[in-house]
This record gives C-alpha cells, sequence and structure tokens, in this order.
C-alpha cells in the first residue's frame, strides 16, 4: 500500500466512525468523504461520479456485472467470454453453462492475442453480453478492447470488461470508450485489498447482485467499507499521477529485466505479445523446470514472483491461460510472473539478474530432461 | 503458499543423492515433463545385495524434490526386500507430512522405486492388464486402486490429491467413483483396518485417530451397555475422556477406562496413551 493511502485511511477507524447513512452530522461528515473519494475514481477513469459503484473486491465487481446484466436479460441466454479470463469471470462463465446458458470462451493464439473473427462469429441475437477482460493478470497481454467494444456495441450488445490489471497502467477514459462496465480492484492500485469498483455507465441496464438497503442508489446493498472507499480515491489520485511513470522508468527496469534473463539464461520463452503488454509485467518460461521450485527458491532470497504453473495453485495441469495459449510443454509448467510497481528499483532488478540464472541452472542439475535436452543437441 | 514442514524444506534446498548412477543395478523413470512432475531413481546394491547408493534426478515442485531425495535416504542400507514394502506413506511420514494435494508427489516416489527393483529383476512393467483411467496423466485403475488401500482414501478429490487421476479434464470422475466404491467394498469385507503406523504422529494426527479409534472399537461397545463415551482434550500422552449415559455412574468406568479403553488407543495410536476420565 502507498503511505499517503494508509494515512488517508487512519482517521476513519477512529475519530470519524460515523455512518454515512446516518442523518446525524456526525455520519454526514462521512459522507461528504465518500463522495469525495467518488470523484476521484471517476476522474481516474474518466467518468462521472454517479456511475461509480464501490464493491468488496474485483471479483465482486465482476460477478456483478455479469450476473446482473443477465437478470436484466433474462430472455438472452447466452453468454460470451474469453478463454484467458481470471477466474472470476471463467468460473462464473461455468456456473452459467451448470445453470443452462449457453457460453462461448473465444480463443487466442500463441502469442495470447483475441482472436476478433471468432468472436464476430459467436454473436448472436440471444447474447446478453460480452465479457472481455482489458489485460491478462498471467502475460500482461492488452486485448484491443476498443476495437472488440465497437464489434459488441456494433449489436447492440452490453460490454463488460474486468480491467482489474489494467487500471493504473494505462491510460483510461470511459468518456470515449465503448465500454459499459469496467471492474477494478483496489489492491493492484496501492489501495487496501478488500475494496473494489464497478463503473456502470449511465443508461446500462442493470440489477444489483448484493440486495440490500439503498447505498450505492440501491446499486449494491449493504455499509460501506469507508475508510477502505476513502483509501482508494487517495490510491486513483495517486494512480494517475504516477501513470506515466508506469509508462516510462517501471517499463524500462521491466525490459531492462527481460533482456538480461534472455542474455543469461539459455531456453527462456517470453509469454504473451511483446508488442501488446502492460508496461510492469514480464512472464517468462524456463525449459525443463518447474514453476514452484522456481518461486521457492527466489522467495527464499527475498524475491516475490508469482506463477501460471500446476503446482502453486494445487491444480494439476499449467494454468489456463498458458495452455490457451498452446505453450509447449516443455515450458508450460515452468512459468514464472514479475509483476513490477513505481516502488521497485533498478538495484532490485540486478538483485533479481544476479541470482535467478543460478537458481535455473540448480533446478537444471536436478532435472532428468536438462541433461537429455544437452545430449540431444550434441552438448555435454 | 504450501504450508511444507521444516525437513520437506531441508530437502528441497538440500537435495540429499542427486545425480544419475553409473552401470546401476536398477533404474525405474515415472513421469514426464507433459505431467508436471517426472522422477529417475536409479540404484547400486552391494555384496550382501543391500541398497549400497540410490541417486535420483527430478523434475518437478519442492515436494516432488524432497520426496525423491527422502526416498533415496530411507532405501540406503535396505535389502530389496525391504525396500519393496515401503509405501507412500512411509515417504511422507520421513518428511514429517506433505499437503494433502501434494500427497502424488510421495505415490511418485514408490513407483519409481518398484519400477527400479522390476528393472533389477529383469522383470517388465507392463500396463498390459490395467485398464488406463485417466487419459490426461496415464493413470491406471491397479494405481488408483493401489493408492485407495494404502491410504484409507474415500473421494475422487482425494484420489486426484494421491494419483493425479481425474486432475485433467474430469471426464473420468465417473470411473473413479466406481473404483473408489468397488475398493471400498472389499476392504469393508476385509478384517479391521490394518494397525496404522505409530511412529510419527503429528498431534492433529494422532488426535484425529485417537478419535477414530474410539468411534471404530469403543462407542459401539459403548452403546450397547447404554453409555457413551466424549472425547474431552488430548495433552502430550495424556487422554481426557468423559464417560456419559450409563457409563458416567456405573461402578466399573475406572475398569472400563483402563482396561478397555486405554488398551485400544495404545494398540492403534500409541503405546505411551494415558486416559484420564473428566468428571462432569
Amino acid at each position: 500500500m502507498a503511505p499517503e493511502v494508509v494515512e488517508a485511511m487512519l482517521p476513519y477507524f477512529s475519530e470519524f466512525y460515523g455512518n454515512p447513512s446516518s442523518m446525524h452530522f456526525f455520519g454526514g461528515q462521512v459522507q461528504k468523504k465518500v463522495n469525495e473519494a467518488r470523484e476521484r475514481v471517476a476522474d481516474f477513469l474518466g467518468a462521472e461520479p454517479s456511475e461509480i459503484v464501490f464493491t468488496s473486491c474485483g471479483t465482486e465487481s465482476d460477478n456483478t456485472a455479469i450476473l446482473g446484466t443477465l437478470d436484466s436479460y433474462p430472455e438472452k441466454r447466452h453468454f460470451i467470454t474469453s478463454r484467458v479470463e481470471h477466474p472470476a469471470v471463467m468460473n462464473v462463465a461455468s456456473h452459467l453453462s451448470r445453470k443452462g446458458y449457453r457460453t462461448t470462451g473465444i480463443s487466442v493464439d500463441r502469442e495470447g492475442r483475441l482472436d476478433l473473427d471468432e468472436l464476430k462469429e459467436s454473436i448472436a441475437d440471444e447474447t446478453a453480453l460480452v465479457s472481455i477482460m482489458y489485460a491478462n493478470n498471467e502475460t500482461g497481454v492488452l486485448f484491443p478492447i476498443e476495437e472488440v467494444g465497437e464489434i459488441v456495441k456494433s449489436s447492440g450488445i452490453p460490454f463488460h470488461t474486468d480491467g482489474v490489471q489494467a487500471a493504473g497502467k494505462i491510460p483510461l477514459n470511459m468518456k470515449k470508450s465503448t465500454v459499459d462496465l469496467f471492474s477494478l480492484s483496489g489492491h493492484k492500485l496501492h489501495a487496501p485489498k478488500g475494496v473494489g469498483v464497478l463503473y456502470v455507465r449511465k443508461g446500462t441496464k442493470f440489477s444489483p447482485f448484493m440486495i440490500g438497503g439503498h447505498q450505492e442508489k440501491g446499486r449494491r446493498g449493504g455499509t460501506e467499507n469507508v475508510p477502505y472507499i476513502i483509501g482508494l480515491g487517495k490510491a486513483c489520485e495517486l494512480a494517475k499521477k504516477h501513470l506515466e511513470d508506469e509508462n516510462t522508468r517501471v517499463k524500462s527496469l521491466r525490459d531492462y529485466l527481460e533482456v538480461k534473463i534472455f542474455e543469461k539464461i539459455p531456453n527462456t520463452l517470453v509469454n504473451g505479445d511483446r508488442k501488446s503488454r502492460l508496461p510492469n509485467t514480464l512472464s517468462v518460461s524456463f525449459e525443463y523446470v518447474e514453476g514452484e521450485s522456481i518461486l521457492l527458491l527466489l522467495s527464499d532470497l527475498g524475491i516475490c514472483a508469482s506463477s501460471g504453473s500446476a503446482c502453486t495453485s494445487g491444480s494439476l495441469e499449467p494454468s489456463h491461460v498458458l495452455r490457451a495459449m498452446g505453450v509447449p510443454f516443455t515450458a508450460a509448467h515452468g512459468s514464472i510472473r514479475f509483476s513490477l510497481s513505481i516502488y521497485n528499483t533498478k538495484e532490485e532488478m540486478d538483485y533479481i539478474i544476479e541470482h535467478l540464472p543460478p537458481i535455473i541452472q540448480r533446478l537444471r542439475d536436478i532435472s532428468p530432461f536438462w541433461k537429455d535436452y544437452l545430449k540431444s543437441q550434441g552438448k555435454r | 503458499m504450501w504450508d511444507y514442514t521444516e525437513k520437506v524444506k531441508d530437502h528441497f534446498l538440500n537435495p540429499r543423492n542427486v545425480g544419475e548412477i553409473e552401470n546401476p543395478d536398477g533404474t525405474g523413470e515415472v513421469g514426464s515433463l507433459a505431467c508436471g512432475d517426472a522422477l529417475r531413481l536409479s540404484f547400486k546394491l552391494d555384496e550382501q545385495k543391500r541398497i549400497k547408493d540410490a541417486k535420483f534426478k527430478t523434475f518437478g515442485c519442492a515436494s516432488a524434490i524432497a520426496s525423491s531425495s527422502a526416498l533415496t535416504e530411507i532405501i540406503k542400507g535396505m535389502t530389496l526386500e525391504e525396500a519393496e514394502k515401503i509405501t507412500n506413506q512411509d515417504i511422507a511420514n520421513y518428511l514429517g507430512g506433505l499437503p494433502e494435494e501434494k500427497m502424488h508427489c510421495s505415490v511418485m516416489g514408490r513407483e519409481a522405486l518398484q519400477s527400479a527393483i522390476a528393472n533389477f529383476r529383469g522383470q517388465e512393467v507392463t500396463k498390459e492388464d490395467y485398464e488406463i483411467v485417466c487419459k490426461c496423466f496415464g493413470v491406471t485403475d491397479k494405481d488408483i486402486e493401489r493408492a485407495i488401500k494404502e491410504n484409507d482414501l474415500r473421494t475422487v478429490e482425494q484420489v486426484t490429491y494421491y494419483t493425479k487421476a481425474g486432475g485433467g479434464c474430469a471426464q473420468c470422475h465417473p470411473k473413479i467413483e466406481a473404483i473408489i466404491e468397488k475398493v471400498r467394498k472389499e476392504m469393508e469385507k476385509g478384517s479391521p483396518p490394518p494397525k496404522p503406523d505409530k511412529r510419527k504422529l503429528t498431534n492433529i494426527q494422532k488426535i484425529k485417530l485417537i478419535e477414530e479409534t474410539l468411534g471404530r472399537e469403543i462407542v459401539p461397545a459403548l452403546k450397547a451397555d447404554g453409555g457413551d463415551i466424549d472425547l474431552i482434550d488430548v495433552d502430550g500422552s495424556k487422554v481426557y475422556v468423559a464417560l456419559r449415559g450409563k457409563c458416567s455412574f456405573c461402578p466399573s468406568s475406572e475398569f472400563t477406562l483402563k482396561q478397555y479403553v486405554e488398551s485400544k488407543l495404545k494398540e492403534f495410536v500409541s503405546d505411551d496413551l494415558v486416559v484420564e476420565e473428566v468428571k462432569p
């Protein structure tokens, strides 16, 4: 979390603990602050404050967008998404198909690029909603969201995007966008975990997912998580300020890390379209070794990365994203992801670059396939 | 993040016996790159036909590497007849336990050992008379049956944790369910469950085992006499219980506790257990 965010939140745990729904002055002053946060989020997204609905996380935003829209179009029984979505969307799609909906998962190619022709062909009269992520959470690949939106909107269908990974990394302006519903999560913006936003374009048919009181204009029942909402408002203000830094300094750190890894470690592949990618994400696969082992050895040195490999999640297969992309099995199990932020430094990149090659070598020395591979290449 | 024991971490960070023995007496290999883990085991015997040296190479996660390392340590010095008796539980116990989702790593160790011993004896390990149940990971019905029996498995999820079967496309789940049903029926018909390994129990394992033993061996007999027993607490080797129903005021309750409950717990859980009654 950003220190400024923590500072902005603290008074709302102690001094100002009023409920924004209350009529008395004590609740009223908190209500004012919640509205201020709403304005900050709106400003960050290029939206109107009335289009901002606070939620508890990105997953709730995704669920609300999808289930709420389908609820508004009960006669339409078809849902389109991509094959590489976050579980917050992908598992909702499987839930829907069990409920009797027809669902379509649009394919991606080897670089993780969306098949727009397949999308065009899939749209039908009974399509209720299209939900395509803005940027992939494992590879950082950016989908051409406005192009997707043009296709979807030309058929008059509502369009949702899971923008959790993209927010704060690329410029966003809902006023000029084709997106109807946009999900955002606090912790990706250095706000706390446990708060999110769903942007709902004015005029979009919408039913609440959390049914309750009048909060969020009846679009999300439940008492507002005031300190977290205020933290998210502050984080959005900061994110807007840091956007350029993300796309210049952070991007060059990522590129530096990528080049050095390739230079120092043979049999390495990058996952995802390098021409259209978030500035802070690097997904790489090391052939003949397994991702969890790499992560634990890195973690031992204080380096925190994540993985799309099977073993970290308890699943037995590599991530659905890498499988959808057709990453070869020699590499799919050995994929890891670095996510950088404005708080990372070149010294930290150098630290990784110093320690990663011996880790990969050590695991390859243990792996039965590495020596086989070297033999097959005529080296020893 | 996985909650690995210190022993797992140690064997992952400092694996013992990495490598391949030149001119080995037996080698075995299981798993593949596509499956996400693989183990190549080789061993050499001394003049007394004991395993003099064992080495491994493993592709896989931390628990796969640790299980392989543990396996080589366990089998060194054993005769092949002794080594043959090693179960995946032995490997897991040696490491102080594995997360249940990772138990297939210990099964991989047992399978590689089996295959290496067969290789030494010149036997071909064929999968001919078996049916491949899980096509994603190439797991046979015999593999699944053995894992159910050796580890007392009850659900498809558990079978996946132990053998990987059913962890891919999930199409074989009905078949796995049918195997579980069949094997469990066979197990129930057979004699009372085999005595569990008493050597290394964690506290939670101990409490679980005490509960199971009370439920299986003691409660039915007490209930027949109109009584019952509750487990109140376990503190080290002391087991605190409360007698209920008719037992609570039965003059021979002291006898019941010492002679009956304690001896059963000693038999099935741990020799050092002492039973104490908690009075209401």
